[in-house]
């Protein structure tokens, strides 16, 4: 049996007079790639920026090799190194350089050596394929390109977990391959990662467990070959009938 | 309770001496602002023509306006035209003038900001449409550019009024100018009446101005 | 123009000046502090502060200068409290300014994307190092613009100090004008002396605005 490391009980969420969570109950074990489905709305993101205590919750508890993640805690920040998250939009900052984007937390929340941060930080965009843009500022990207870099800042912390929302849904098509290798690479590392995607495919190749999110809750949760192939709940099949209509217009189109 | 030296406030026609060094100060907002608003919104659409003789001389009566402070505008409209041109113009007409070119300069520069500030593609889409020039200009270019503009100019009016304290130090009777004649005139009945009188003179100012731009900031907010 | 007019009074301009560019920079100094203080509160929502910060901010942007000296200078004495006159054009000033700066400074903060922060609390910054290192920078270049005009419009608002007895350029100027009718040597030299002092400054501003500026798009 393998060892859990993220555990999330009774998880509720309300905004605005709603639950956006309501009752979410996931154990993530060490080393497995877990992705999230479900219909825009359905909370996945909300999930994820509630695992690194961006969100206040309303119940529930969320923790990390038993250790409680909570939003007042004095120890958040040393928590929160613990736990690495991509967000869509990059949020790279525009005022560093790659190299500084990369090096400022290993340096200010770590205090390691600037010299070690620098080059594990360029160990890691060599292996990313953008050793040669350190010196460049995030302006000077492209999607993918400023997305694997974001990808390095989190890496560079050691996280035990890794959680990525929906990064590829700002990227042009032509960029979507460059991120998705990287964290196909990450995933054959044996990382332990939360991914929300909207990347059917690269779901099925990634995921060792696929969950699908509606409403707050989930609402079903099988290995995706199961998940895809033979959906058990009339959610999950109505779930994945839109996406099969889309592809279908799209190759009408294409002849 | 220390004697807060208001009362002279109350005595014979003092206050309504006050609110009338008020008005001087406003009337010569209103009528700078009645000059700038026009001749501005010139000043603007000529600013974006692209003739470079035009855009250098555009610019260089904006900067050379900027630059100074305004005190020293109005010292040399109202001392160095007297010894240049031997015209004997009045404080009150030589801070109509000073306001004015001063209005009519960031009137300007706001009217080109907000011209400008329309994106390329909306004149294309305009075209594309088979709009004319002048249609565009009508329909498309001066709705969005008034949006932007009108919160700027209204809150150029609070900065006129509040510039036109200025007008005493040319000896100019306004508010400031009455308030101490207040306050000479009671000197020896209410000792204290420098404080109250000129901290009346502060809320009057504000109260002037604040309004002016609440709404300014209200209609930012709204169109922005 | 008599030359040897403007050689006599070149010396009491240059004097002025000095007075003007210092108390000048005092008082920006502690309008850039006062403006720190309160675009904090203000973004922080602090409560209470907030609120005084709030009100602060508009009573100084919609009081002229000038109104503020002649309360500070000839009305707060009444009540006891006497203050000089370089003291009072400093501190009017600093009130003045710091409405301003305040402005200007929470202008720069709310551009900031408020998931900017949250990417460098993920990553484990504390907040007062996520503020040190994400915020602020970002902030404090988009405010630069503003913050620059600021500084132009706070010394150009120094020509009122006058008229609270302080011996800066107007003061000269009128004192040249009024007694010895040297009124064009006078103008003359009232006009370089604030070139000399606004010429760099806005020169130096601009160059540090091209210097702040990335683009701003993309992050």
């Amino acid at each position: 049996m393998p060892k859990a490391l993220l555990t999330i009980e009774s998880l509720v969420k309300n905004y605005g007079g709603g639950a956006v969570l309501n009752g979410i109950d996931l154990t993530v074990y060490e080393g497995e790639v877990l992705v999230i489905l479900g219909p825009s709305g359905c909370g996945k993101s909300t999930l994820l920026r509630c695992i690194n205590a961006l969100e206040p919750i309303q119940a529930g508890t969320i923790s990390l090799n038993g250790e409680p993640i909570r939003r007042d805690s004095k120890d958040l920040p040393r928590l929160r190194q613990k736990v690495g998250m991509v967000f869509q939009s990059y949020e790279l900052f525009p005022h560093l350089s790659v190299l500084d984007n990369i090096t400022l937390s290993p340096r200010k929340a770590q205090r390691r050596p600037r010299q070690e941060a620098e080059a594990e930080a360029l160990a890691l965009l060599d292996r990313v394929g953008l050793k040669d843009r350190a010196g460049d500022y995030p302006r000077q990207l492209s999607g993918g390109q400023k997305q694997r870099v974001a990808i390095v800042r989190a890496l560079i912390m050691h996280p035990e977990v890794l959680l990525f929302d929906e990064v590829t849904a700002a990227l042009d098509p032509e960029m979507v391959r460059e991120v998705l290798d990287v964290i196909l690479d990450l995933a054959r590392q044996g990382r332990t990662m939360l991914i929300v995607t909207h990347e059917m495919q690269f779901a099925r190749a990634v995921a060792d467990r696929v969950v699908l999110l509606d409403e707050g809750r989930i609402v079903e949760e099988a290995p995706p070959e199961e998940f895809f192939d033979h959906p058990k709940t009339e959610r999950a099949q109505r779930f994945l009938n839109t996406l099969t209509f889309e592809t279908v217009k799209k190759k009408a189109k294409n002849q | 309770m220390p004697d807060l030296g208001l009362e002279v406030l109350l005595k014979g026609k003092n206050m309504a001496r006050l609110l009338g060094g008020l008005w001087v100060a406003l009337r010569i907002s209103l009528i700078a602002v009645a000059v700038s608003i026009p001749a501005g919104l010139l000043l603007g659409v000529v600013m974006t023509w692209k003739h470079p003789l035009i855009r250098a001389l555009t610019r260089l009566y904006l900067e050379a306006i900027r630059i100074l402070p305004q005190l020293v505008l109005l010292f040399l409209v109202f001392f160095g035209t007297t010894r240049v041109f031997g015209w004997d113009l009045s404080g009150e007409l030589s801070s109509v003038i000073v306001f004015s070119l001063w209005g009519t300069a960031e009137m300007g520069d706001l009217v080109r900001g907000a011209l400008e500030s329309v994106p390329a593609h909306q004149y294309e889409s305009a075209k594309a449409l088979g709009l004319t020039e002048r249609q565009t200009f009508l329909y498309v270019v001066i709705p969005q550019a008034a949006r932007r503009l009108i919160p700027l100019s209204i809150n150029l009016i609070t900065r006129m009024i509040k510039t036109t304290s200025l007008v005493l130090m040319i000896g100019v009777v306004e508010m400031l100018k009455v308030a101490q004649q207040i306050i000479e005139a009671n000197r020896m009945s209410s000792p204290n009446a420098a404080f109250g009188v000129y901290l009346t003179v502060f809320v009057l100012y504000f109260l002037a101005c604040w309004p002016i731009s609440l709404l300014a900031g209200h209609l930012e907010k709204k169109w922005g | 123009m008599d030359q040897s007019v403007l050689r006599e009074y070149l010396p009491l301009f240059r004097e002025s000046a000095w007075l003007t560019l210092r108390l000048g920079t005092m008082g920006i100094l502690l309008a850039l502090v006062i403006g720190i203080l309160c675009a904090a509160v203000r973004y922080f929502r602090v409560p209470v502060l907030r609120g005084i910060a709030a009100a602060y901010v508009e009573v100084s942007r919609n009081t002229p200068l000038l109104v503020q000296l002649f309360f500070l200078y000839y009305g707060l004495p009444k009540l006891g409290v006497r203050t000089d006159p370089a003291v009072c054009g400093v501190a009017g000033l600093a009130f003045l300014g710091g409405g301003y700066m305040a402005e200007a400074l929470r202008s720069g903060m709310e551009a900031v994307e408020p998931i900017q922060m949250e990417s460098a609390l993920s990553l484990g910054l504390t907040p007062v190092q996520a503020i040190r290192y994400v915020l602020l920078p970002q902030a404090v270049s988009v405010s630069t613009p503003a913050l620059v005009a600021n500084v132009i419009f706070l010394l150009k608002e120094t020509s009122v100090f006058s008229a609270v007895s302080l011996m800066d350029l107007m003061f000269t100027a009128k004192d040249l004008i009024g007694l010895y009718y040297a009124t064009t040597e006078s103008l003359f030299l009232l006009v370089v002396f604030y070139l000399l002092i606004l010429l760099p400054v806005s020169a130096l501003g601009s160059l540090l605005e091209r210097r702040l500026r990335y683009a701003g798009s993309g992050t």
